[in-house]
């Protein structure tokens, strides 16, 4: 019986090293900086579902934050791309892997019907959205060879952030929204005064 | 597997960012006709990483005799003296060879993967970081123009690097510190963030390089700590912060020696601990740069000033003496964090999360408040 982990990591790997091949092959070396940020993605994504221990799916997802931020770069989106590894890695992740550290690794027997079933609703979706790509991008036009030119767009999103005619009420209704939520996390994770009623609190002592 | 991540995104950041650097154009003169244009790009930057990586861990040395001289001296004594001569001045030598020869040790119980890749992600996040620091107006790997914006994001990394160590180790000890880390980072990285927003609102950009050359009036005193009020007490919420974020004492509760054994460190051996610490230093060397980028002038200073006017902005002296510059003001900020470590002890955990939260996020936004009004007005 060949080991589950040794052959998907591998098949990973072999899928990985055809993506780079791939995007060498048909757009240089731009394309072998996009298809390295996809593996990254698509692998870190696979990994995730992949991972029976919760906290190795957890760091996997770094793998995808870090691509999709690379793909931001590549795309010109600097900022954008910049502030998803910031916030999705320094952040998010951290807070992430704080919640799930402690919890014990899930190591039962993996099921083949639910990995059958996993991949055949992968293999439909995926399908699904590569029809409707394939239907509606038109390839011919498309300049895969090259890289947009590198500019930051750092000033325009700050402009667009506060300018009246932009996008400065959203912006400020969001900046609202997340401060509504974050009184209401505190609200609900504080000690209420029914921790501290005398009786309840002599009753757990005597137990 | 160690050719992870953070080093795809420096390279992808550079080759993105127009990344003309020093490097480029001295391999440009000797290139060969008929090579690919794309090829020169890739070599400059695997040559630009590589003398990152070499500047960077020769450096970490030298803080770690450092570290040890400094506190040797505050304590009354004299710290290594022996191994190489003039005040030991080889004991980081010894010491790397020593790690190297010690046996490579990792528990059984241990995730084997994620236990062998932490340190690879933590020292590769924290060069990665490196790539956007300029050391003079012609001196930089890579002209990143958010660059403190890449440097941020690849030094807050590194936690992910120390809580996958403290995990992978499966020891209670290394889970503790890990936890500590995480919330640490976490609570600290707003007031960070937040005291960098004042020499930003200042400065008005965030490329390092040009924010250090806005500070060369004054004869190249025209720091951004004397420009602004609120900007003193922003330095110092960010040297508060800082201290947090690269675990230094006297919040270094992720390792906490005298309560959890070594924290995330506990089950490191030889090159693999020693990874750890060059993080840290490298770290420490990264936040005081950004301080005197941001704070101190950058490489400007009356002796950068005065090479200007003597030999012109783009010559080879003037940078020379401003990358000396912005050295010599990183160097003292580590002798400050050095000083501050042998002098405080150490905080408790409510403590921390007390000084970062209650303490330091409220006291940065009003630095920016008050920075913002002022710049208004004035």
């Amino acid at each position: 019986m060949l080991d589950q982990q040794k052959v998907f990591y591998g098949i990973l790997g072999l899928a990985v090293l055809a993506t780079l091949g791939w995007g060498m092959s048909t757009a240089g070396p731009a394309g072998l900086a996009f298809a390295g940020a996809a593996s990254f993605t698509i692998g870190g994504a696979l990994m995730c579902l992949w991972e029976r221990s919760i906290v190795r799916s957890a760091f996997s997802l770094m793998a995808t934050f870090c691509g999709v931020g690379v793909l931001f770069i590549l795309l010109g989106a600097d900022f954008v791309g910049m502030a998803q590894i910031l916030i999705y890695v320094g952040g998010i992740l951290a807070l992430l892997l704080f919640g799930v550290m402690l919890s014990p690794p899930d190591m039962t027997e993996r099921k083949l019907v639910r990995v059958g079933g996993g991949l055949l609703t992968m293999g439909l979706g995926v399908a699904w959205v590569a029809g409707k790509v394939a239907a509606t991008v038109k390839w011919a036009a498309l300049p895969i060879d090259q890289l947009p030119e590198p500019k930051s767009h750092a000033e325009e999103i700050g402009v667009a952030f506060i300018h009246p005619e932009q996008y400065v009420v959203p912006f400020e209704l969001a900046a609202v929204l997340l401060t509504v939520a974050l009184v209401a996390a505190v609200y609900i994770a504080r000690r209420k005064m029914s921790d501290f009623v005398p009786e309840v609190a002599s009753q757990q002592e005597n137990a | 597997m160690l050719s992870n991540i953070t080093t795809t995104a420096a390279t992808t950041a550079a080759a993105a960012a127009p990344s003309e650097n020093v490097v480029f154009h001295l391999l440009a003169e000797y290139v060969p006709e008929g090579v690919p244009g794309w090829i020169l790009p890739i070599v400059t930057a695997s040559i630009s990483v590589g003398i990152v990586i070499a500047l960077i861990s020769v450096m970490a040395m030298g803080f770690t005799w450092l570290e040890r001289k400094v506190s040797g001296h505050i304590q009354c004594r004299y710290g290594p003296m022996y191994a190489g001569g003039w005040h030991g001045w080889a004991q980081p030598i010894a010491d790397g060879v020593k790690l190297l020869m010690k046996e490579d040790l990792i528990p059984i119980g241990a995730d084997k993967a994620l236990f062998m890749m932490a340190p690879a992600i933590v020292l590769g996040a924290i060069f990665g970081a490196f790539v956007a620091m300029p050391l003079a107006p012609d001196f930089y790997f890579a002209d990143v123009n958010l660059g403190i914006f890449f440097i941020l994001g690849m030094s807050s990394l590194t936690t992910i690097g120390v809580v996958m160590a403290g995990w992978s180790s499966n020891s209670k000890w290394s889970l503790y510190g890990a936890m500590r880390e995480a919330a640490q980072v976490v609570a600290y990285e707003i007031p960070l963030g937040i005291s960098l927003l004042v020499p930003l609102i200042v400065a008005g950009t965030f490329n390092l390089r040009e924010a250090s050359e806005l500070q060369g009036d004054f004869y190249g005193m025209g720091w951004f700590v004397f420009k602004n009020p609120f900007m003193l007490p922003a330095s110092i919420l960010f040297f508060i912060a800082a201290l947090a974020e690269t675990k230094r004492a006297p919040f270094d509760l992720p390792e906490a020696e005298s309560e959890l054994v070594a924290g995330f460190l506990t089950e490191y051996s030889g090159i693999r601990w020693s990874f750890f610490f060059m993080e840290e230093y490298a770290a420490m060397y990264l936040m005081c740069l950004v301080a005197s980028v941001f704070f101190f002038g950058g490489f400007e200073s009356p002796f950068t000033y005065m090479a200007r006017e003597q030999f012109g902005p783009n010559a080879f002296i003037t940078n020379v003496v401003a990358a000396s510059t912005l050295i010599v003001k990183s160097i003292a900020g580590i002798v400050l964090m050095m000083w501050v470590r042998w002098t405080l002890p150490r905080v408790r955990i409510d403590q921390v999360m007390t000084i970062g939260y209650k303490y330091l996020t409220p006291l940065a936004l009003i630095c920016v408040l008050g920075a913002a009004c002022w710049e208004a007005i004035f």
